[in-house]
């Protein structure tokens, strides 16, 4: 997919060849990373844009956009607020490296139209904690080793952390036994409920230890 | 993916006015199928009718004892509600055994049933396809068919319904209500909802253009064991080779439907009769007139064991 990939700038240290234009470079092409930036997050060969606006709430601060109505939440986020904790892996709803969480619930960005989230609030991994005051799951996850590459962790730790909300809500899973008993965090459950975050490194039994420890003071 | 114009339906019957409106219009509502669509460009609408807003999202009791499920009532809602874990237990166990919880939390009950098939042939737009381009051919007939349908085939297609919830709605015995863009209403029953391939393939319900569903109601709990088996090639997060929802009361007689075979939930009323017998005499019934491919062949003999388990299961417990 052509996206609108801005030549790499503006990063500390080494603006000429980072690690995040290298990244954009991996996942698009070096052509279109040398482009100038387009005016939309498509292909110039779709036609004509429609533009629409749309506002909503991203880890407490309100944003007012005008989009075109292509651009899924993942794309106005990195693209447009510039928040680029959230990941674009598949961009087809399979790896979860998208995952933010919307009127409460863990939600994959890359299959929803930014359009659709009118007056939504909305938590990336910047909402969830920062460097130097990390969510309980971010430090878990550097504790127990977690990652490997880190590409899939953001959508992770969105995913873990609204995934315990919906243990504690009542809401059952595949492996659940009793449909009508409160669900409980086992590692089958864990395994389970995370089954929409991808990691190819295959920190999985890293991330249990780390989701399991937080857990044990949540649910 | 294409340019479109959106607009925010606030009603039903505005939503299904402004798709008469607007020829190659769809509904979009979780996204999650049809945005996937939209990238690949297999899906092309020139404007997106946002139907989010247009309330739907309840789950009420009937006045003869069922539900009616909201056409917006999330996967993730619709599997938690105490209700259909009490009194329905073979939706919730299908819906959870569908999809992530990223997912479930968008997809809608309505979305899920409008789904469109997961044939690989259909996804690759270099291939032919008669449910994307009507005329072009199968890819899948002679081609890669492992996942593909095994009855109610055609020569111009042999995709299956993804699906898990609504194998779970067949053998409920379900009813889909709809509002029309003259504001007439209509009740579809879930079993002539979905459509068998035959020579137009392109057509996967019986809804109409500018058609939209409002609701799908349960009529009032039937009891027994109720239990929904998915077989797959990994154990979490893909969609089935076959699976089996079934219904067993303790005398032995129940329903069962089944996913992963068929162009819709494959449900047979007359092979129902055989429970009793043992899962060989269903399965003899159900699958009658089968045509597989040398591929999918061992579905037949899948389809079988799922069930043998199941009602191993049903006695068992």
């Amino acid at each position: 997919m052509n996206t609108d990939r801005r030549a790499p700038t503006g990063e500390p240290g080494n603006p000429d060849f980072t690690r995040r234009g290298f990244l954009v470079i991996g996942t698009s092409t070096a052509a279109a990373a040398m482009m100038p930036p387009l005016a939309e997050a498509q292909a110039p060969a779709a036609g004509p844009s429609v533009m629409t606006k749309v506002s909503f709430n991203v880890n407490g601060k309100a944003c007012d956009l005008e989009l075109d109505t292509r651009t899924t939440l993942l794309d106005a986020l990195r693209e447009h607020l510039h928040l680029t904790g959230s990941k674009k892996g598949c961009d087809q709803g399979q790896c979860g490296a998208c995952t933010v969480i919307s009127r409460g619930r863990r939600i994959v960005s890359c299959l929803s139209l930014a359009v659709m989230h009118e007056g939504d609030n909305i938590t990336t991994i910047e909402g969830l904690g920062t460097p130097e005051k990390m969510h309980p799951l971010q430090a878990a996850f550097v504790k127990h080793d977690g990652f490997q590459c880190g590409y899939c962790t953001p959508g992770q730790i969105c995913s873990a952390v609204a995934m315990l909300r919906e243990i504690k809500a009542g809401i059952p899973s595949h492996v659940t036994a009793d449909l009508t008993a409160p669900p409980q965090l086992t590692p089958a459950e864990l395994r389970e409920r995370m089954s929409g975050n991808i990691c190819r490194c295959g920190a999985y039994s890293n991330m249990a230890e780390a989701i399991t420890e937080v857990a044990g003071g949540i649910v | 993916m294409k340019a479109f114009t959106y607009e925010r339906a606030r009603t039903p019957a505005e939503a299904a006015a402004a798709a008469s409106r607007n020829p190659g219009a769809r509904f979009i509502a979780g996204g999650t199928n049809l945005l996937d669509l939209m990238k690949l460009q297999i899906e092309t609408p020139a404007h997106l009718i946002d139907v989010n807003g247009v309330g739907l999202d309840k789950i009420e009791a009937t006045e003869d004892g069922g539900l009616r499920i909201g056409a917006l009532v999330r996967n993730t809602d619709l599997a938690a509600d105490e209700r259909v874990r009490r009194d329905y237990g073979v939706l919730s166990r299908a819906l959870v055994a569908g999809a992530s919880g990223q997912l479930r939390n968008m997809a809608t009950t309505a979305g899920n049933l409008l789904q469109r098939t997961r044939c690989p042939y259909f996804y690759d737009t270099n291939q032919p396809c008669n449910k994307r381009t009507p005329g072009s051919g199968c890819g899948a007939i002679g081609g890669f068919s492992r996942s593909h349908a095994v009855i109610g085939v055609s020569d111009a297609c042999i995709a299956t319904h993804p699906s898990d919830m609504a194998v779970a709605l067949r053998v409920l015995d379900a009813t889909v209500e709809t509002i029309r863009p003259d504001g007439s209403t209509r009740k579809i029953p879930i079993a002539e909802f979905h459509r068998l391939p035959g020579d137009e393939p392109h057509i996967d319900t019986v809804l109409m253009a500018g058609e939209l569903i409002t609701a799908v109601t349960l009529p009032k709990p039937v009891g027994g064991k109720q239990i929904y088996l998915k077989v797959r090639d990994r154990a979490s997060f893909a969609f089935a080779l076959v699976s089996v929802a079934a219904i067993v009361q303790r005398d032995g007689t129940g329903r069962v439907a089944l996913g992963g075979v068929a162009h819709k939930p494959w449900r047979v009323e007359e092979a129902e009769a055989e429970l009793p017998q043992g899962a060989k005499a269903v399965t003899a019934r159900l699958l009658a007139g089968a045509k597989p491919t040398p591929e999918n062949a061992f579905k037949l003999k899948l389809v079988e064991r799922a069930l043998a388990s199941v009602l191993a299961e049903a006695k068992g417990a």
